[in-house]
């Protein structure tokens, strides 16, 4: 396998104790951005790349996808305490993650975090591995109608029939959808719903809305109950971990699903937060506990982390062979490259092997230290929970205010942050679902403008979403996926002799 | 002493510790103005895009170059600010009157965003500091479809029929857009100008055969033409760029001819250049003329330029302003043509 | 946000709204934001031009949905026979909710006068002697090390500027 002896070639470049000590390095610095909501990875890179500059490339990019790693686990952290994603790909993990922690059981929902997060990425690692050229020929065939199938896709899968009312499920989409367009339309380039208004033009970030619906609002609500997350001290127990990873192997039909959709979605490229959500929505719609989810179920927490941390790492994998970011880090790693003279691109993996087999070598490497530095810190995150509301309360107001400021360097998106506070401790009150208001608001933006796209290719014309048996599969199993319920009950009706046996795993 | 006394000495206090500050800063304003101006603290270079695109690139460059040869004592920080097509980055350079620390990189939409979207700014609002380079278009198509030539391409576009041919480029109205407007300007042909988000999609799509052709930057396609994906039918300058080391297929970037002598008369390059908030001195307009020189003169600088093939015209002072307006007009009246214009 | 109080007698267990009244008022803050949306839309184009759909033509159907969805729910609210009047909100919840946002509006408001470090130092400051009653010596660590390490994370070490006031102006940053 040729494969495997450039692999081994590459874990004899990282045998330089100085690209272990970057490694170490990148990972601990991660894990800090991946905590600060604002702060992502895209940011943290960009922050540290001119720092890179006097580093070989090696050992710079080495560095940098450590913290992309990094920032991947630490997303992870603030939702399971606080119900404050840390990055954009962690907001499905606080559905299950954070009614964890609020019965005391913050440890286990970080380790499976985690533990999932750390297979997503190993899967897509061996992916990148033997597969790399293959799967760049099979990203190109991606035009604008693909893209559309995929993000329909990922909302057809995730929305569902849910406990609240279908009118308020309708309401809180569209509102999703309406401030996504806020700003300017990408595609014609006029401005939309800004009334003359600078603040405006920038739109509304989904990471702004997010703080503050989930993290201000869930403050909110718990001051309300008096909790004051009394009750909520975690037991803490050094072998929490163990106890966790001994339940965990129940969950691999999640797991696997994940990491599949994962890899999908990181090469098509729809992103690590559309995975991580398409994710989430299917495991709900086919695990046997699917009822119980958003109250507590670890599976919950396994299936958006194996997909978000699987699409993150494998949206590398187009940006190193076709110079197309699969993500907004990588994008900014795709610039790092460009400085350092490497050129992205077909030729990347021929001309430069040290380069990436050093890489991929780093993403085994990088993801088992990132594995021990998360999990050593469990015990130490979850007694952050033991501090007393009136201490933790005002800090993670500040923290959620300098994540909001730090999007876009925005006064004003602040006080949006405190707007969307109260909104969301209002409509959680009345059940309005903030799922899909969040859903709407980052797939609103990329959907809208992918349909135009492909509007434009074909003249006006909707049957391109046919065109080819690629986009044509893909549109099928997304409409499939919204009317699931209908077709489950039909199935159900048609087989009246297996009544014995119902289809409790369908709903 | 009752409290409001207290409260009125302390007020005085203020007062003439406020003063003393002031006099303080005048001092030192006065004592260093013998000297050459300095940052005093962090610049802020803001790029009116999103992280990762060109200007971002070059920005990120810049500081790394600053730092790694300690051009300046005080640190560069880069701020994206991307809202309105890159107008809320203007407006905040534009707005910030006699701030020094504060710096801009540019790209089209400079021009062409208060044209597309009526947002108010001009270059006019902001101090010309340095034109750094200009950026390159270059026409390209998949390798495998059948046009050698410029003129092979805009004739099968002809008889291909309006909007047959699909040009891809990076956002609405801007460069991309404005060069195809102006290809059919000249030509007399339409295309269907898809918009995409970034340089690296639209390169990517036209590999896959989703478009027929793009006018992207060198740099954004030059690995998909070493891979014999694509291929440069023309460069959109006066001259052929000046680098005759072989790319791809023993060719080199010289080799490539330009849009005008190939018959097709359209000219563009993209602005990469500097501004300042507007009422700064010209001591401090001075100081980084100084440093982008500096930063022209370093190895990275000008292997950077040779990687993405650009055009490397420095000017600054009037000179600069020159072009300026006349790259205002140039855009003004493209956009007019084609119908950008915000209503 | 809740302009209804019941003036009657005072207890924690009054009701500060009731779910039906905050129903209504929803459902028509959606409805006004739908109406806003539509109108823009229509500005700017809600067609369907020959090469697809102009700029305003999703957010308009998105406006319309809001629109006749919030709708629904506002005549469903208006027009049951059996109002949800429990409680929304008790008047001694909605004093802790208040207890916490008001000083995070004071907060945000110090940011843009003091910038953000002294506005959290002051916040977390008066948080924890209003609410949670803590000594002095408690909350000076507390209240002074967690600004000064945001200041040293994001001013010096990761270089991005945060707001800013007059102290660090005076002090050169």
């Amino acid at each position: 396998m040729e494969s495997l002896v450039n692999l081994m070639h590459g874990f004899g470049v990282l045998a330089d104790p100085m690209n272990i000590v970057y490694m170490f390095v990148g990972i601990t610095l991660g894990v800090l951005i991946g905590v600060l909501p604002g702060l992502g990875g895209a940011n943290g890179v960009a922050i540290l790349l001119p720092l890179t500059f006097s580093m070989s490339p090696t050992s710079a990019i080495i560095m940098l996808s450590c913290i992309y790693w990094g920032a991947l686990f630490g997303g992870a952290i603030t939702s399971v305490l606080f119900n404050i994603p840390g990055e954009p790909w962690s907001v499905a993990t606080t559905f299950d993650g954070h009614p964890m922690a609020q019965q005391g059981r913050a440890g286990e929902a970080l380790t499976a975090a985690f533990t999932s997060s750390f297979l997503g990425a190993f899967v897509a690692v061996v992916l990148i591995t033997f597969l790399a050229p293959l799967i760049a020929k099979f990203a190109l065939k991606f035009g604008p109608a693909e893209f559309f199938a995929v993000q329909l896709l990922t909302f057809c899968s995730f929305v569902g029939m849910g406990k609240e009312s279908p009118f308020k499920v309708l309401t809180a989409m569209m509102l999703g959808f309406a401030l996504a367009a806020v700003g300017l339309d990408t595609v014609t380039g006029q401005l939309r719903m800004t009334f003359g208004s600078v603040e405006l033009l920038r739109g509304f970030d989904f990471l702004i809305a997010v703080i503050g619906l989930f993290g201000i609002g869930e403050i909110l609500l718990t001051m309300e109950e008096g909790l004051a997350f009394k009750g909520k001290s975690a037991k803490i127990n050094s072998k929490v971990v163990l106890e966790t990873w001994k339940q965990l192997p129940r969950y691999w039909a999640t797991a696997v699903r994940g990491a599949i959709v994962g890899c999908w979605m990181g090469i098509t490229p729809g992103g690590a937060t559309p995975a991580s959500f398409m994710s989430y929505g299917l495991a709900k719609r086919f695990s046997k506990n699917g009822a119980k989810f958003g109250t507590g179920e670890m599976e919950g927490v396994v299936a958006p982390e194996t997909a978000a941390h699987a699409a993150g790492t494998s949206a590398l994998l187009p940006m190193l062979t076709l110079g197309i970011p699969g993500s907004p880090t990588a994008a900014v790693l795709l610039g790092g490259l460009l400085i350092w003279g490497l050129q992205p691109g077909p030729l990347l993996f021929v001309e430069q092997k040290e380069f990436v087999w050093g890489l991929i070598a780093s993403m085994y490497l990088g993801n088992v230290v990132g594995l021990i530095v998360v999990l050593t810190t469990v015990p130490l995150f979850a007694s952050i929970l033991r501090i007393p509301f009136s201490i933790i309360a005002p800090i993670i107001i500040v923290i959620c205010a300098v994540g909001a400021y730090t999007v876009h360097n925005a006064f004003m998106d602040i006080a949006v942050m405190l707007v969307f506070g109260v909104l969301g401790y209002i409509f959680k009150k009345l059940s309005y679902p903030l799922a899909p208001l969040v859903l709407a608001l980052v797939l609103g933006d990329m959907a809208e403008s992918s349909f135009r796209q492909a509007m434009l290719l074909s003249q006006g014309d909707l049957s391109i979403f046919w065109s080819n048996p690629l986009v044509g599969t893909i549109v099928t199993l997304a409409l499939t996926m919204l009317f699931w319920p209908v077709i489950s009950l039909a199935i159900t009706r048609l087989r009246p002799r297996q009544a014995t046996k119902p289809a409790v795993s369908l709903k | 002493m009752t409290a409001l006394e207290s409260l009125k000495s302390s007020a005085k206090a203020a007062a003439i510790t406020c003063l003393s500050f002031t006099a303080i800063a005048t001092t030192t304003l006065t004592s260093s103005a013998a000297l050459a101006w300095e940052p005093t603290k962090s610049v802020e270079f803001i790029v009116p895009a999103g992280t990762g695109g060109g200007a971002d690139q070059m920005a990120r460059m810049i500081q790394g170059i600053i730092q790694k040869n300690n051009l300046m004592k005080q640190p560069v920080v880069v701020i994206n600010k991307s809202g309105g097509a890159g107008a809320e980055g203007f407006l905040d350079v534009s707005g910030s009157n006699r701030n020094p620390h504060k710096i801009i990189i540019t790209l089209s939409n400079l021009f062409t965003t208060p044209m597309a979207t009526g947002v108010p700014f001009s270059w006019k609002d902001m101090t010309p500091v340095a034109m750094l380079a200009l950026d390159n278009f270059i026409l390209w198509v998949n390798s495998e479809s059948a046009y050698k030539s410029p003129k092979e391409f805009v004739d099968a576009a002809k008889t291909g029929g309006a909007n047959s041919f699909k040009m891809g480029g990076t956002g609405s109205k801007q460069e991309d857009q404005i060069v195809t407007a102006a290809i059919e300007q000249t030509t007399g042909t339409t295309f269907t100008y898809i918009p995409y988000k970034g340089g690296g999609d639209v390169a990517a799509q036209l590999v896959g055969n989703h478009i027929t052709a793009s006018v992207n930057n060198p740099i954004e396609a030059v690995a998909q033409w070493r891979a014999g994906a694509l291929r440069p039918l023309c460069v959109f300058d006066s001259q052929r760029i000046q680098l005759k080391e072989p790319i791809a297929e023993g060719k080199s970037w010289n080799d490539v001819p330009t849009c005008k002598e190939s018959g097709l008369d359209v000219e563009y390059t993209m602005l990469r250049g500097i501004f300042m908030s507007p009422g700064v001195t010209a001591d401090q307009t001075k100081f980084y003329v100084e440093l982008f020189q500096k930063v022209r003169e370093t190895d990275d600088w000008k292997d950077f330029m040779a990687k993405g093939a650009f055009n490397t015209t420095f000017k600054a002072g009037d000179e600069y302003k020159t072009w300026l307006a006349q790259a205002e007009t140039t855009h003004r009246s493209l956009m007019e043509k084609a119908g950008f214009l915000a209503k | 946000m809740i302009s209804k109080k019941s003036s009657h007698r005072k207890s924690d267990e009054d009701a500060v709204a009731t779910h039906h009244t905050m129903e209504i008022a929803v459902a028509l803050m959606f409805a006004a934001v739908a109406v806003v949306v539509m109108v823009d839309s229509n500005r700017v184009g809600n067609g369907w031009a020959s090469d697809g759909p102009e700029a305003g033509y999703f957010p308009f159907y998105v406006g319309v949905i809001m629109f006749i969805s919030s709708g629904v729910i506002l005549l469903t609210n208006i027009l049951s026979k059996t109002p949800n009047t429990s409680t929304f909100v008790e008047r001694g919840q909605f004093t802790l909710v208040l207890k916490v946002l008001i000083p995070t509006i004071v907060f945000v408001g110090l940011i843009w006068v003091l910038g953000i470090y002294l506005a959290a130092a002051i916040f977390i400051a008066f948080f924890m002697a209003w609410l949670g009653k803590y000594p002095i010596k408690t909350i000076l660590p507390i209240a002074i090390l967690i600004p000064l390490a945001l200041f040293m994370m994001f001013e010096i070490w990761f270089l991005v500027p945060l707001p800013k006031g007059p102290i660090e102006t005076m002090l050169g940053y």
